[in-house]
């Protein structure tokens, strides 16, 4: 049925990875609640490790507290920790919600982390708790996306509810940045529609400066919203990898609640973010806002302006394997060849989605690797003459080393200011992204041509 | 008598009273925890010979959010990480290799040597997944092995344990040992899973025996030059290892090996041929020093080249330790040449800078070191504290003898090092080194941060979070000096954070030049008008709204 081809195993280690580990997403999903307190449940070098990463890209106060196991806590397991973590949280913090993650150790020794927080429960009668929920989430098992959809499906799971219905929308827009689930904000509010927006990281990791200090950032999902998630109208799930798997929070609600659920990519491009407006405007019943018809019409004007500076250009595309799938999907629209397409995960669904995405007659052009590391993205990179090369700060080196330009996105953005603010979805995201893609195509020309032109 | 007037003695800090401070911090923390943490958290009381004693290198109380990585950061972040021409391996899941990978900004010459290694830009990791914590993973690192040699041919691999290695019982040594025998190249492994010890000076300590077992020795080359020294625990960020370079070769100084900034395999081996070591970061390599000066006989001192008059005072001990009046006459004229320029520098932003208060809470050595080049700023430290420094780090090395081992540090490997039978050689005489002493050279010394810091300043080891939030609430200080998890959450309160452990990607810091490199970023950092703008003016003053009056 097609020509792509993928990679062959050809080495056992991993050199310069495309992937992060597991707990990371988990905890950056925790971030995105009101009030919450992620917490690690293993070794202390997790939580540290994790908010240097975090903190590298994103430029704000990420808190992750653990439960700072020690030898013998690695022997005789973490039960005692893992309560003296919990009680020394809500000591100094007051928290709404804590969100505990698992990390290879605890995982290894096999620690039953429900009993303890059932434990830690009974041991609490007669006081206020705030919901505790957990995902297990050992590095040994798939990548930070894996953590990441885990932790949202795990905090529907753990506190949403059936109650009244209240024309509510859940939103569930994966490992997107602020400046995009702010847009989703402003959408949904234009729109008119109560939404849960799971999670909601916005204004947590890309806040202001503050006159007064707070120990907890403000923002993040209120758990009343995620109660609330149990009565909505429908759950609009981005991802077209997450639509694959098996379990999702979407599919979580649908199952528990009869919740319907509508999965699709990333909305990225004319096509994607077409059909999430139509999706919110036919489960809502509400018409697509005047605004969003126009910055659609400009996002097209630009198309025609400027298809004759990206048509055929050869792009290296890597990063989260939905974030990949959604930009693959955009980079077919504007007519550049998407010449590879890489990711460290290997949900072995990545060939599929974008061999429906592309004609049998274009397939021929295009490598994907499928559980990549940047060893063999570089070298297939230089094979395959790339014109530009789109994804994270990663990147950089091999960027350099083919002298070929790095258009940065996604996550990690650790040798750029703005990490934070770099819009990739709707109208206006994909405008930027359209934007940033043609100048840097034009600039490059222009860097190498003898002309010096100045004017087009 | 005296002793009890002082107890009594209340000290005031910043017009507060720091006994008032501690127990605000203390006062979220269930009542164990708090005791705990009182033991950690101490008001400066130095009177001679008298330093209180801090409770340091314990557990972290879990649930406090803590500055503190792991044993693993340490062994393969730290000490081994700046070593240009070593393929090292991560043995374990992916994330711990993924976040040592370039996150240190150790800086490197690859230049200098023939062969152009330099792997620090890879990270290679055997991405262990379900099937290895099954059935095992010495196959994948044996395969992992055998890759790296395949594509660099390096002089040699290190491989480093995570988590999960020891859990499973994965036995790194028997695959390095098989594997060096097999490929010809030094490969040696390292037991650092995060889990061991209390922080990531656990790490240090195992990284220094594998070092010393598997590498320091293996070249007896005596190389050409004079006053031959190695600089230990100097790791390169930003620079610092250059600069330094730059001031040994002035002088005419060799510096034969450095652990391990701009450092290299064989400079390592070949390290036992010096006659001096000199020691920067004392919690992190200490070790190394008191090995060598047992197997081969040169003895350490304690040196600084953080501030600009520590340089110069370093210089001298040198100086005085090789007791050449050539040396001590081309130190005095490098000093008389580099020191005016600094001085300039110094004096120009001093009027900005004078009677403005920092707080540094870094590392093992960088929260006292750095407190010189605040003090030539005229910048006073309010509050400092080690993120895994030891009693000796705090109090000084008198204290040694007196520190209870617990069952923490009981578990990391203490090498039995006698003197080579062969390469033993002392370098001074027991007579010389008397002199030396009477000269005021003290040899394998270090007498802490706490003597040099005021009475009545709050010293904190191992400080969460919470208790950041609430010294900085209490204080208000000018500066705040720690790491990137510090960084923004301090900023958020409107103070300026300077990072110590990578600098805000500037330096160096170290030496002369450093020193003005330093001076110029801390008067810009703390006459910043940025916090000004952060009421808007209809905001603090609202008839100003319409009138634009920024000022």
């Amino acid at each position: 049925m097609n020509n792509l081809a993928i990679k062959k195993e050809e080495y056992t280690a991993t050199k310069n990875a495309c992937k992060l580990c597991t707990p990371l997403g988990a905890s950056l999903v925790f971030k995105g609640i009101r009030g919450a307190v992620p917490l690690l449940h293993g070794s202390q070098g997790c939580s540290t490790y994790i908010r240097r990463y975090l903190i590298s890209h994103y430029k704000e106060p990420i808190d992750i507290a653990c439960s700072n196991f020690a030898e013998e806590t690695a022997i005789f397991g973490g039960g005692a920790n893992l309560k003296i973590a919990l009680e020394n949280i809500r000591r100094q913090y007051d928290p709404e919600l804590v969100g505990i993650a698992t990390t290879c150790l605890s995982e290894t020794i096999g620690d039953d982390v429900p009993m303890f927080i059932r434990e830690y429960k009974d041991m609490c009668e007669g006081q206020e708790l705030p919901p505790i929920v957990h995902i297990s989430t050992p590095s040994y098992q798939g990548t930070h996306m894996q953590g990441f959809h885990g932790a949202v499906r795990a905090l529907v799971e753990g506190v949403a509810e059936k109650r009244e219905q209240d024309g509510r929308i859940n939103l569930f827009p994966g490992m997107v940045s602020p400046a995009d689930l702010r847009h989703l904000k402003e959408i949904m509010k234009d729109f008119g529609i109560p939404f849960t927006m799971l999670p909601d990281y916005s204004d947590t990791l890309d806040g202001p400066l503050w006159t007064e200090y707070q120990r907890i950032p403000p923002g993040g999902t209120p758990v009343e919203e995620i109660r609330a998630a149990g009565s909505a109208l429908g759950s609009i799930e981005f991802g077209s990898v997450l639509a694959m798997e098996k379990e999702s929070a979407g599919r979580s609600l649908f199952k528990k609640f009869a919740v319907p659920c509508h999965s699709m990519g990333l909305p990225i491009g004319v096509d994607e973010t077409d059909r999430f407006f139509n999706t919110l405007s036919s489960v809502s019943g509400k018409p697509i806002p005047a605004k969003y018809q126009e910055e659609r019409g400009r996002l097209l004007d630009s198309y025609v302006d400027g298809h004759k500076y990206v048509i055929e250009a050869r792009a290296v595309v890597y990063g989260e394997e939905d974030l990949v799938a959604s930009l693959v999907q955009f980079l077919k629209e504007i007519g550049v060849i998407p010449v590879l397409c890489a990711s460290g995960g290997r949900s072995g669904h990545l060939q599929k989605i974008i061999a429906e995405m592309i004609p049998d007659d274009e397939q021929k052009n295009i490598r994907i690797l499928e559980n990549a590391d940047f060893t063999d993205i570089e070298s297939m990179a230089e094979e395959l003459k790339a014109d530009l090369i789109i994804g994270h700060s990663k990147g950089y080196t091999m960027s350099r080393r083919l002298n070929i330009p790095l258009i940065r996105i996604g996550f990690p953005v650790h040798d750029r200011v703005g990490g934070a603010r770099i819009h990739h979805i709707g109208y206006r995201g994909t405008q930027e992204l359209f934007d940033r893609i043609a100048n840097t195509l034009i600039e490059a020309r222009q860097n190498a041509s003898s002309a010096g032109y100045t004017y087009m | 008598m005296a002793n009890a007037a002082l107890k009594e003695e209340i000290f005031e800090l910043d017009g507060m009273d720091p006994e008032k401070v501690k127990e605000e911090m203390l006062s979220a923390y269930p009542t164990k925890v708090a005791r705990k943490r009182a033991k950690q958290i101490i008001v400066n009381k130095v009177e001679g010979e008298d330093v209180p004693i801090i409770q340091s290198n314990v557990r972290t109380v879990p649930g406090l959010i803590g500055q503190r990585g792991c044993c693993y950061a340490g062994c393969k972040g730290v000490v081994l990480g700046p070593t240009r021409d070593i393929v090292n391996i991560t043995h374990g899941p992916i994330g711990c290799g993924f976040y040592s990978w370039l996150t240190r900004r150790n800086q490197t010459d690859a230049t200098t040597t023939p062969d152009g290694h330099n792997f620090m830009t890879y990270c290679f990791s055997t991405d262990m997944q379900d099937e290895q914590i099954i059935f095992g993973g010495e196959k994948k690192l044996k395969q992992a092995i055998q890759e790296a040699y395949d594509n660099f041919h390096p002089k040699a691999i290190a491989v480093f344990a995570t988590c999960p290695v020891g859990l499973i019982g994965d036995d790194v040594h028997s695959v390095c040992k098989e594997m060096k025998e097999k490929l010809g190249i030094n490969i040696f492994g390292f037991s650092c899973e995060g889990y061991k010890g209390v922080s990531q000076s656990a790490g240090h300590h195992i990284a220094n025996n594998q070092i010393f077992k598997h590498v320091i020795g293996n070249d007896d080359t005596v190389k050409d030059g004079d006053y031959k020294l190695n600089l230990l625990g100097e790791y390169n960020i930003g620079g610092d290892a250059f600069e330094i370079e730059r001031i040994f070769k002035k002088c005419g100084i060799t510096q034969v090996a450095s652990f391990s900034g701009n450092s290299t395999i064989d400079a390592f081996a070949n390290a036992h041929t010096a006659d001096l070591n000199l020691i920067m970061c004392h919690r992190s390599i200490n070790y190394v020093a008191e090995m060598m000066e047992k197997k081969y006989g040169l003895p350490w001192i304690k040196v600084n080249f953080i501030g600009a008059e520590a340089t110069a005072k370093s210089l001298r001990k040198i100086a005085a330790y090789f007791d050449d009046p050539k040396l001590t006459e081309k130190v005095e004229a490098v000093i008389a040449e580099e020191l005016p320029e600094v001085k300039k520098a110094c004096a120009e932003v001093l009027p900005r800078t004078k009677g403005k208060r920092a707080m540094l809470f870094v590392g093992g050595s960088r929260a006292h070191h750095y407190q010189e080049l605040f003090n030539e700023l005229g910048m006073e430290t309010l509050s400092a504290g080690y993120e895994f420094g030891h009693r000796d780090d705090y109090e000084g090395r008198k204290v040694l003898p007196g520190i209870k081992v617990d069952a923490d540090s009981r578990n990391i490997e203490e090498l039995k090092v006698e003197a080579d039978p062969e390469k033993f050689k002392p370098r001074k005489s027991p007579e010389e080194l008397e002199k030396l002493r009477s000269c005021g050279l003290e040899f394998a010394g270090y007498e802490g941060m706490m003597p040099e810091m005021k009475n009545g300043s709050l010293v904190i080891d191992d400080i969460s979070q919470h208790e950041t939030d609430t010294i900085v609430e209490a204080f208000k200080p000018d500066l705040f000096c720690a790491g990137i998890k510090e960084k923004y959450s301090i900023q958020k309160h409107g103070i300026p954070l300077k990072q110590l452990h990578s600098y805000d990607y500037g330096g160096p810091y170290a030496g002369f030049k450093g020193a003005v490199n330093f001076y110029k970023e801390i008067d810009r950092m703390v006459n910043s008008k940025i916090w000004g703008y952060l009421k808007a003016p209809w905001q603090t003053n609202p008839e100003l709204a319409a009138t634009y009056a920024w000022d």
